[in-house]
């Protein structure tokens, strides 16, 4: 099971808690608007970009499932 | 043997549902705080975004679970008569029914918040956000039940208490209002003026209300339990 | 050849060994207001009827239309037949019929192709909704119009008013008037609008293939697109590519503006030469440092380019540019490349619907940088600046806008930059004060004096 994260601009407004969750991946930029790596995610990162996207108050990310070998 | 039983005194769940109705009172107060914390995105290394928001989400939380503690030991308590229908539909109770129907009217109110708020992803963020903002109507008058139906309100510790949450909400209310200002001016003076309103009320009200004589008959207790020599704690701590 | 009545409308046909067969959209264009049904009919031939098929059979137009090889004229460039095959596609029965968007908002101040095509071609266009309407199974017809442009609106009104008796138009059409931004002809933004909301571009998924419009599989066409489908409908997929270049066959209409006699739009066969435009239009009036294609959201071609330059997007991409939806704006040697990059920069910042922080605040940022380097005041690093703002500003928007912006601004740094070295360095030149590139407000003026000039 794995995904990737993507960033809805239009419901973002810069909260900033997926930078906090999810270091590895989400960076904020010189605003404060997420910069999202949108690489698969390996499976140690998936529960932590989970919860980020469960974390964020505008449910502006997403976490869009891909099954493995699809 | 209800009569038997009411001359024995109080019972476990009387104490618990005045404590719980207290610590509730005190939880929904830092809610309220960590709520508008969060919306203002205070924050600081130690305290980072999601520890705000996950706090203020799970002392919420905690408080409906200590409401919910209150609501059915207040119930299950056989000393007042309560039902489980007065938790939600207001003043038609038998037992101080204005004061304990507010009570009620919290409850609804604070229901609302917590099933939107579990739904939220699915309805509008404006719908949700509306109905959010319901908590500042909640916390007033869950203050005013637990002046009105709780028998302890004349105790330094608990008006200690009181005061103390109506600093917090107070101040929290103000730093609400200020973010954003002047925007929808409208919006933030009748917030600004409802809590002064509030607070001169208070002023007014609790010396001659709960905090003068017989306010236990005024609020409308059932006259058989008047004149109870239940146990019961006056202002300097003594137990009579 | 005859001289040239007015500002917006000629159609020349440039010579190529093939056999030329301009006009096509423009043919019969009158010189003051719209085609009526009667003249339609008569240059065109009748709209071509819709065969009774087996509801689950694909049109034989879109087919066509894919041999034709037709993209989009709203500027992406995207297949047409692709498109109107995943709307066809997206109608499960439960979600309704699909709905048909006539797209000719253009919001691009260099643009007068569509709203050309809406005064005086309206049948043509509508003639292409409908067909396309028949081929995705759509029952109505919403034809989107820039709110300011009254002529446009006038015209289509009354056409759709002409074609509408027994055994006229089989979908409902109607004509809705939309905002002027630059961005409100983006396909969501549009059917943002239709749907009630902001004219403001939305979040996908869902893709408006799929539900668009009250939520109904909905094709946006742009209104150029539709006119050529009309006549492929008509006249072929192997008359379509009797013009144009292998890779991207037919004709184009081409807004051409700037230092030149004959100022307007011209329909031109794709892979003809910039120079012939040019020359078409009645060659230059003063010297010109270079070109922009394809709008405020294209790239600059340098003078030294231009001579060999053809116009079709397999040529252009060479140089990094397109043909975008169909401008070519002329910079004439009076004018500060520095100076209007700068103007045109803090108009697509201001352009910004405000909904997504990169774009609102990099925008802003990259005109502020633009607007330091031009006068002068820019701190040392203001090209990296330039430079990091772009990256950072990419592909993090809801549309496309703010890398078109950055397209923009990127691209006049790369074709004009001794200029703006020498503004880095010393600041404002001489041309400075000129304002030439047109932004809607001095559009409008550009436009009145030439209605006063007309009428005189």
């Amino acid at each position: 099971m794995s995904g990737r994260l993507r960033v809805n601009p239009i419901a973002c407004e810069a909260h900033g808690m997926c930078a906090e969750l999810l270091p590895e991946r989400i960076t904020l930029d010189e605003w404060g608007y997420p910069i999202v790596d949108g690489e698969r995610l390996t499976p140690e990162l998936i529960d932590h970009a989970r919860r980020a996207a469960r974390a964020c108050p505008t449910f502006a990310l997403l976490l869009e499932r891909e099954e493995e070998g699809a | 043997m209800n009569v038997l039983l009411a001359s024995a005194g109080p019972s476990a769940y009387w104490y618990l549902t005045r404590s719980t109705g207290a610590v509730a009172l005190v939880l929904l107060t830092f809610a309220i705080a960590l709520g508008v914390i969060d919306v203002r995105r205070l924050s600081s290394p130690r305290w980072p975004r999601f520890v705000v928001d996950s706090l203020h989400r799970n002392v919420s939380l905690l408080a409906m679970v200590f409401l919910v503690i209150h609501i059915l030991t207040s119930v299950l308590d056989s000393y007042a008569p309560i039902s489980l229908l007065d938790a939600f539909i207001p003043f038609a109770g038998s037992y101080r029914p204005f004061w304990l129907g507010l009570g009620a009217v919290a409850f609804d109110l604070l229901l609302a918040v917590t099933i939107t708020s579990l739904l939220r992803q699915r309805m509008g963020f404006q719908t949700w956000r509306a109905i959010h903002w319901l908590t500042y109507a909640s916390w007033p008058i869950a203050l005013l039940h637990g002046l009105g139906t709780g028998s302890d309100v004349k105790s330094a510790w608990l008006l200690a208490l009181s005061i103390a949450c109506i600093a917090i909400v107070i101040a929290a209310v103000l730093a609400r209002v200020i973010d954003g200002w002047p925007a929808n001016l409208r919006l933030r003076g009748a917030a600004l003026g409802g809590a002064a309103a509030f607070s001169l009320f208070l002023l007014l009200w609790l010396p001659g209300g709960p905090l003068g004589s017989e306010w236990a008959r005024r609020s409308g207790t059932p006259a058989s339990l008047l004149g109870h020599s239940h146990t019961t704690t006056t202002a300097d701590g003594s137990r009579r | 050849m005859s001289a040239p009545p007015s500002l917006t409308t000629e159609a020349w046909s440039l010579q190529t060994p093939m056999a030329a067969a301009l006009p096509r959209i423009l043919a019969g264009i009158p010189d003051h207001g719209a085609m009526d049904l009667d003249s339609h009919t008569a240059v065109h031939g009748p709209l071509p009827p819709d065969h009774k098929r087996r509801r689950r059979v694909e049109s034989p137009l879109i087919g066509r239309i894919e041999r034709a090889r037709l993209g989009g004229r709203g500027g992406a460039g995207f297949p047409t037949a692709t498109k109107l095959r995943a709307v066809w596609s997206a109608r499960p029965p439960a979600r309704g019929r699909a709905i048909v968007v006539v797209n000719a908002a253009e919001g691009e101040p260099a643009s007068l192709k569509d709203r050309t095509l809406c005064e005086s071609l309206p049948h043509l266009v509508l003639d292409g909704g409908e067909l396309a309407a028949q081929a995705v199974g759509a029952d109505e017809l919403i034809v989107c119009v820039c709110e300011s442009a009254s002529a446009s609106i006038r015209a289509i009104s009354a056409a759709i008013a002409e074609r509408d008796r027994p055994g006229g138009a089989r979908a409902r059409v109607r004509l809705v008037a939309v905002p002027s931004h630059y961005v409100a002809g983006q396909e969501s933004a549009l059917v943002n609008h239709l749907n009630g909301g902001p004219a403001k571009p939305t979040f996908t998924p869902p893709m408006i293939f799929e539900q668009g419009v009250r939520r109904r599989p909905t094709l946006v066409n742009n209104a150029e697109t539709l006119a050529h489908i009309a006549l492929i409908a008509r006249h072929g997929s192997d008359w379509f590519r009797q013009l144009g270049t292998p890779a991207q066959p037919g004709s184009a209409l081409i807004t051409l503006s700037g230092p030149v006699a004959h100022p307007g739009v011209y329909e031109i066969e794709h892979g003809a030469s910039l120079p012939s435009l040019i020359e078409a239009a009645g060659g230059t009036t003063a010297g010109v440092r270079g070109a922009l294609l394809g709008g405020y959201a294209g790239s600059w071609i340098g003078k030294e380019l231009m001579h060999g330059l053809a116009l079709s997007n397999e040529h252009l991409a060479a140089h990094g540019a397109s043909l975008g939806a169909g401008v070519v704006l002329l910079l004439s040697e009076d004018a500060c490349p520095v100076a209007e990059t700068a103007r045109v920069a803090r108009w697509l910042a201001s352009e910004s619907t405000g909904q997504c922080g990169p774009c609102v605040n990099g925008l802003d940022a990259l005109a502020h940088t633009v607007e330091e380097i031009a006068s002068g005041m820019a701190a040392s690093r203001a090209t990296q600046r330039i430079a990091r703002l772009s990256s950072l500003v990419r592909r993090r928007g809801a549309c496309g806008h703010p890398d078109g912006a950055v397209n923009f601004i990127l691209s006049a740094f790369e074709t004009f930059a001794p200029d703006f070295q020498d503004h880095a360095r010393h600041g404002r030149c001489e041309a400075c004060v000129s304002a030439e590139l047109p932004l809607p407000v001095r559009m409008r003026d550009t436009a009145a004096a030439h209605e006063l000039a007309r009428a005189s």
